[in-house]
């Protein structure tokens, strides 16, 4: 099957993002909240414009603006200075703390700084919480940064007591509409949940009349101390490792079950979540959804002869990619590439468990990725459609087929934050997507201008 | 009432009129202040970007790299190597036991590869902490392949984006003066400082090539390594955004003699006065040459021409735009110069204008050239911006993608000014492009359905 990828040194256009990008994404599905990076000023800049370029929000994140003096001496004066006056113009709740590159490797001691500069403001009023992480950006992706966010946020605020009856819910990295989505489900199941993180309204925020300095929604800091005390938890991600995300330090602490599931993508990944949501609850889907599924395989029974065996390359965070392929894989499109540049040693597994009983034949799949490699590959792979972000655009105009445009970044769409990727009704918009690009691939290769299809 | 600034802020804030100018710039980021400037590495990033037929390694990991793929609109007319993100993306192991090793296979794997005709490495953050020896490996390669590997300085904690300026800088002036110059005219110059976007440095070489004055090299907008070579054979440097390439245009005066001019190609008063420079330069230079005569007068009939062309065309947003408020931030001040002078043109008012990189000498001329009560501000930030914006009852701010989301959210119109636009604002047709843009932005009927404009006439309570 497939030759193996060439083991390059250099990687030419990544398919990944750093670490502290992720934990900045992460603190800001929590309320009232301000990223901070504790590096020099230009990765906070860097990461603000690539992240604005997707969502066309304001994304602020603050900065220790380390210089030559600070690399040398430490950057703890400046990580004080920095932190009072984000507190003094914002008036956060919370500021969350990730390092950089630079920080980790002058070997700053941050989570001692934050002790001395808890002790030197205590008695102060109205000041916020701080939470740190560590977020190399020479380890790992974006990912292992923003589930590493989730992580520490609950390791600080997290407290056990008498249960209640809240499920925690967390979904990992999806869209604004996703997050908005998943909200719904539980209110619709009766279930009262704490999603975290939460950037349905933060990022995707709607006109107001007064200028918000910290958008308005996020994760409520008070329901994420509740989450100690909380009856389950429901933590999407096939490729997430054991001790990554935040489910398993509840189950650790305060013996919180923790249900480990792929991204509801696709009817079946999607039915498991249902399955889970109704035991939990204990009521059946609710008719809405019901009705959901049902126009969903509708749909998939009368578009199935325009995707049937078409070829595509998958491409993305590792655990969009296994719930991408599940999706499509259901169609009836066969992935031939799934890759990442992400380095979890779990995506080939994660990919069989989801699409191993319907694929005739598994895709390749290949981690550490960039997209020299993916494009090297796909010449020969000879795809049909390429489906992931904005960066394989290049890849899709050179192969001259249609890129469908999921995840993060997009940077040459509007809206990418309201792509709906979850659940029957996202599978419903990307089976949509993916056939009418199809569909119109074929249409516009015919010399007979058919208006009918 | 809680201050717009932070205390350590407020004296990078001058208000015209209220006080004896006076402004603190030039400095390193306040911590916590939330900057829109990025850092050293970003500096030398975008200026030697455009450098088309160049090898662009970033040795770092992979953020550096990643958030610079292809971020410019800086077109080519040939190669585009410049359009890929290459990096080293350093791993744990490497950030322990040193990126040499792994920098050399990368160099040589991507030269061999692409075949570029130089490679610059640009340094990142840790690789000044870990202490590679760049110049050690650039050496090693450029024996091996033959090519100028050039070390750039440009980790990103050592100053802030100027300092990004000086080490391109210093990297160009590796190559330059190593290339032929023979053959090349009297009547000869470089443009510094320009980096075609959305093909601006095109409309200007084809000014020039109407004028009679031959081009030798584009520093850096669709840049070629054999030109930069022999860049030191031109008898004028030109320089555009000069905080950018002017510490290469002093270098070479120093080096070669050759003179520089500094001049703006935004609106039509900079667009002509930067031709009207060069034509006078050559006039002083060669007074009884019939040649530079010659020039003198292709100039002064294309000035016409194209004044004559853009005039009526422009009446009408000037007509729908006079009156209005505008607000100017941007990277380098330079820039808000000629957009100050821009929006005069089609009356508008300029009533805040700022620059992350401004030096004392760059405010002191905005102070002159702006009216009393305009709001200059060095390195500014969102909420800053945000009060200044709303305080000033703005209808539209020029900016680059950070200030985008702050006007948007205002219910403010917007034009961007900065490296990632694709519409042309250079030149004659640049100026039309512009007053369409603010045009486009600043009339369009979504503004009326915003809550926070007063204009607005929503009738359903938010």
């Amino acid at each position: 099957m497939g030759k193996k990828t060439p083991d390059f040194i250099s990687t030419t256009n990544a398919c990944k993002l750093c670490r502290p990008l992720g934990a900045c994404l992460a603190f800001k599905g929590m309320e009232g909240t301000v990223p901070y990076l504790h590096g020099s000023q230009g990765c906070a800049t860097y990461m603000r414009r690539y992240i604005i370029s997707h969502y066309n929000e304001p994304i602020d994140i603050a900065s220790s603006s380390l210089s030559e003096k600070h690399a040398v001496y430490g950057g703890g004066p400046n990580l004080k200075l920095g932190l009072t006056n984000v507190a003094k113009k914002y008036r956060p709740q919370m500021i969350g703390i990730a390092t950089t590159c630079l920080t980790e490797t002058i070997g700053d001691d941050v989570a001692m700084y934050l002790e001395e500069y808890r002790r030197d403001t205590e008695g102060s009023v109205g000041l916020p919480d701080l939470v740190h992480v560590a977020t190399p950006s020479y380890a790992g992706t974006h990912m292992e940064g923003f589930h590493g966010a989730v992580r520490q946020v609950l390791a600080r605020k997290a407290e056990g007591g008498p249960g209640n009856r809240t499920i925690n819910l967390l979904p990992g990295f999806v869209s604004s509409a996703d997050y908005r989505y998943l909200k719904e489900i539980m209110a619709d199941f009766g279930l009262d949940c704490t999603m975290l993180p939460d950037l349905s309204e933060t990022m995707d925020g709607p006109a107001r009349l007064e200028y918000e300095k910290i958008p308005a929604g996020g994760t409520p800091l008070a329901a994420i101390g509740a989450m100690g005390r909380a009856r389950a938890t429901i933590e999407f991600g096939r490729t997430l490792g054991e001790q990554e995300g935040g489910g398993s330090l509840l189950t650790e602490r305060f013996g919180i079950i923790n249900h480990r599931l792929g991204l509801p993508m696709g009817i079946r990944e999607t039915d498991r979540f249902f399955s889970l949501l109704a035991e939990l609850s204990g009521r059946p889907m609710p008719a809405k959804y019901r009705d959901e599924r049902g126009r969903l395989v509708d749909a998939y029974v009368d578009g199935h002869k325009y995707v049937f065996g078409r070829r595509a390359i998958i491409y993305g965070e590792e655990d969009l990619v296994v719930g991408l392929c599940a999706l499509l894989a259901e169609m009836g499109i066969r992935p031939v590439l799934c890759a990442s540049g992400g380095t979890s040693g779990r995506l080939a597994e994660g990919v069989a468990a989801v699409s191993g009983d319907i694929l005739a034949e598994q895709p390749q799949v290949h981690e550490g990725m960039d997209f020299f490699e993916i494009s090297d590959m796909a010449e020969e792979l000879a795809p049909d459609l390429i489906v992931g972000h904005s960066k394989g655009y290049p890849l899709a105009r050179r192969l001259d087929i249609p890129l469908i445009r999921v995840g993060f970044p997009i940077h040459d769409r509007v809206g990418g934050q309201r792509i709906l990727h979850l659940g029957y009704r996202g599978a419903q918009q990307l089976f949509d997507t993916v056939t009418n690009a199809l569909i119109a691939r074929k249409q516009d290769e015919s010399p007979v201008g058919y208006s009918y299809m | 009432m809680e201050a717009i600034a932070l205390p350590d802020r407020q004296n990078h804030i001058h208000r015209k009129g209220e006080a004896p100018f006076a402004i603190r710039c030039n400095s390193d980021s306040l911590a916590g202040a939330v900057s829109q400037r990025a850092c050293v590495f970003c500096g030398s990033r975008v200026v030697l970007y455009p450098i088309a037929d160049a090898l662009h390694l970033v040795h770092g990991p992979i953020g550096c790299a990643v958030y610079t793929w292809d971020i410019r609109g800086a077109l080519s007319s040939g190669p585009e190597l410049h359009r890929l993100s290459f990096s080293t993306d350093l791993q744990e192991l490497d950030v322990i036991f040193g990126g040499e090793k792994k920098l050399y296979r990368a160099l040589m794997e991507l030269i061999e590869r692409h075949a570029p005709k130089a490679a610059f490495v640009y340094s990142t953050c840790i690789v000044g902490i870990i202490g590679d020896d760049l110049d050690a490996v650039c050496r090693q390669v450029e024996e091996e392949t033959g090519i100028p590997v050039i070390p750039v300085r440009s980790e990103g904690f050592k100053g802030n984006k100027r300092a990004g300026y000086q080490a391109a800088c210093d990297a160009m002036a590796r190559l330059i003066g190593t290339g032929d110059t023979a053959g090349i005219s009297r009547f000869s110059v470089n443009i510094l400082g320009d980096f075609n976007l959305a093909g601006e440095i095109w409309m200007i070489r084809d000014y020039y090539r109407q004028m009679g004055v031959e081009v030798v090299a584009n520093i850096t907008g669709d840049g070629r390594v054999e030109h930069l070579r022999r860049a030191h054979g031109a008898a004028l440097n030109v320089v555009q955004c000069s905080g950018s390439t002017m510490q290469l245009a002093d270098m070479m005066e120093k080096k070669y003699g050759t003179p520089s001019l500094r001049v703006s190609y935004f609106g039509i008063e900079d667009m002509s006065e930067a031709l009207y420079d060069i034509a006078r330069f050559f006039m002083k230079k060669y007074p009884d040459d019939p040649e530079a005569a010659a020039i003198m007068e292709r100039t002064r009939e294309l000035v016409r021409r194209e004044v004559a062309a853009l005039l009526p065309q422009l009446e009408e947003y000037r007509r729908a735009l006079s009156g209005r408020k505008a607000a100017i931030y941007v990277g380098g001040s330079f820039k808000a110069f000629s957009l100050v002078k821009a929006f005069r043109l089609v009356e508008m008012d300029v009533v805040l204008v700022g620059s992350q990189t401004g030096t004392p000498e760059d405010y002191a001329e905005l102070a002159a050239i702006t009216d009393p009560g305009t709001i200059i501000v060095d390195d500014a930030n969102p909420l800053e911006l945000t009060s200044f914006l709303k305080e000033k009852g703005v209808d539209v701010f020029v900016g680059g993608v950070k200030e985008r989301p702050i006007a948007y959210k205002l219910g403010i119109g917007f034009c961007d000014h900065n490296h990632e636009r694709k519409e042309a604002l250079a030149g004659f047709t640049g100026m039309l492009n512009f007053a369409r843009e603010v045009y486009s932005s600043v009339m369009s009927p979504v503004w009326r359905f915003v809550p926070g404009r007063a204009d607005s006439g929503h009738s359903v309570t938010t």
